[in-house]
């Protein structure tokens, strides 16, 4: 690598930020034309679950045993001790456990 | 995240709800540290330099995007490819759109030149933790920005290490570096439980985002089954007004 900072390179990025901008800004925006009825309240108020579902169970289920029992650790820790931070290591210590162990996925 | 019979407090700035923000994204430092660090070291061995590692974490500030972009980053960067990465980001972030309009019931009485800075800094963890706060009344702004920076930064920081130690640091997996997202979503699903019917935009969502996922290459899954969710939560009847006792503290 001869250069810190290659141009074509620094357009890559460029044209990243500004997709990923337009997206950060772009729901905001595009609320404030939307009258909140109560169905749209309920379809916003729904919104976050779904979100977490839609991005995490995929995952989820194409890493196998070993990643779906790590989540299902995290959330059997979230119910007993109302605690993100225990879920987090919980999840991540119990996937390198059973991957030390042998397991794949 | 469900309560939505509430009337909910105007937004408003106090230096008041910054230290509980903090605290409130706290769980998810240690796992931003190690997922910048796995990504510091992804992008060592492709060739990227410390100083073009850093002003991409500082302007795309998406770390799953990066994470995609840099795994399918090309030899030679042609208009083509950067098409392909510009589209790669955009499927894998437009996840942004929906949660930047979650926040507009909230934020929208501040001013503008307030509001859309603040939408700069919405990621998962500062967003979740931000909803979870309004969901049991909250409106000090504070709150989500004050989290929302002290994550920029530890992210900003975190592919140093990453990028210095990248021998070490080539199987992030085997720390279980992969499961920080997915356990942080799992610990946000369950206060969020309210009932089972509240939960049928949930079991459609999933099903459409593992169909979608199974059928259409890429990241689309999540934009797809979260409108979905969505949908079905808009044609469902009102649910029953709350009772008293479902209302949170």
């Amino acid at each position: 690598m001869t250069e810190f900072l290659r141009s074509d390179v620094m357009i890559a990025f460029a044209v990243m930020t500004a997709v990923t901008v337009a997206s950060r800004l772009g729901g905001y925006w595009l609320m404030g034309y939307v009258n909140v009825t109560p169905r749209v309240r309920r379809m916003l108020d729904a919104l976050p679950g779904s979100i977490i579902v839609a991005a995490a169970l995929p995952v989820a289920v194409n890493g196998g045993p070993v990643v779906v029992f790590a989540i299902l650790a995290a959330m059997a820790v979230t119910i007993i001790r109302r605690n993100d931070f225990i879920a987090v290591i919980t999840g991540m210590a119990v996937a390198a456990a059973a991957r030390a162990l042998g397991f794949g996925g | 995240m469900h309560a939505t019979h509430i009337p909910k407090a105007r937004a408003y700035w106090s230096t008041a709800a910054i230290v509980p923000g903090i605290i409130a994204i706290g769980p998810m430092l240690p796992g931003t540290l190690a997922f910048g660090m796995a990504f510091g070291a992804l992008c060592a061995q492709k060739n990227l330099s410390l100083v073009e590692v850093e002003v991409m974490m500082a302007t795309v500030y998406g770390g799953l995007s990066q994470f995609v972009a840099v795994q399918s980053w090309p030899e030679v960067l042609t208009p083509g490819a950067i098409a392909t990465l510009a589209l790669l980001t955009l499927t894998v972030n437009i996840r942004f759109f929906l949660m930047s309009a979650t926040l507009r019931p909230w934020f929208g009485t501040l001013p503008a030149w307030q509001a859309y800075p603040s939408m700069l800094l919405v990621t998962d963890g500062g967003w979740l933790a931000a909803m979870r706060y309004r969901d049991h009344g909250g409106a000090d702004a504070s709150f989500y920005l004050g989290g929302g920076i002290v994550l920029y930064f530890t992210w900003l920081f975190s592919a140093i290490p990453g990028f210095l130690l990248a021998e070490q640091l080539t199987d992030p997996r085997k720390y279980g570096v992969d499961l920080v997202m997915p356990a942080f979503y799992a610990a946000m699903l369950v206060p969020a439980w309210k009932g089972s019917r509240r939960a049928i935009p949930w079991v459609v969502s999933g099903i459409v985002a593992l169909v979608v996922h199974w059928l259409v290459p890429g990241w689309w899954f999540i934009i797809a089954g979260a409108l979905s969710g969505a949908v079905s939560a808009g044609l469902m009847d009102e649910p029953e007004p709350q009772r008293p006792a479902d209302v949170p503290a």
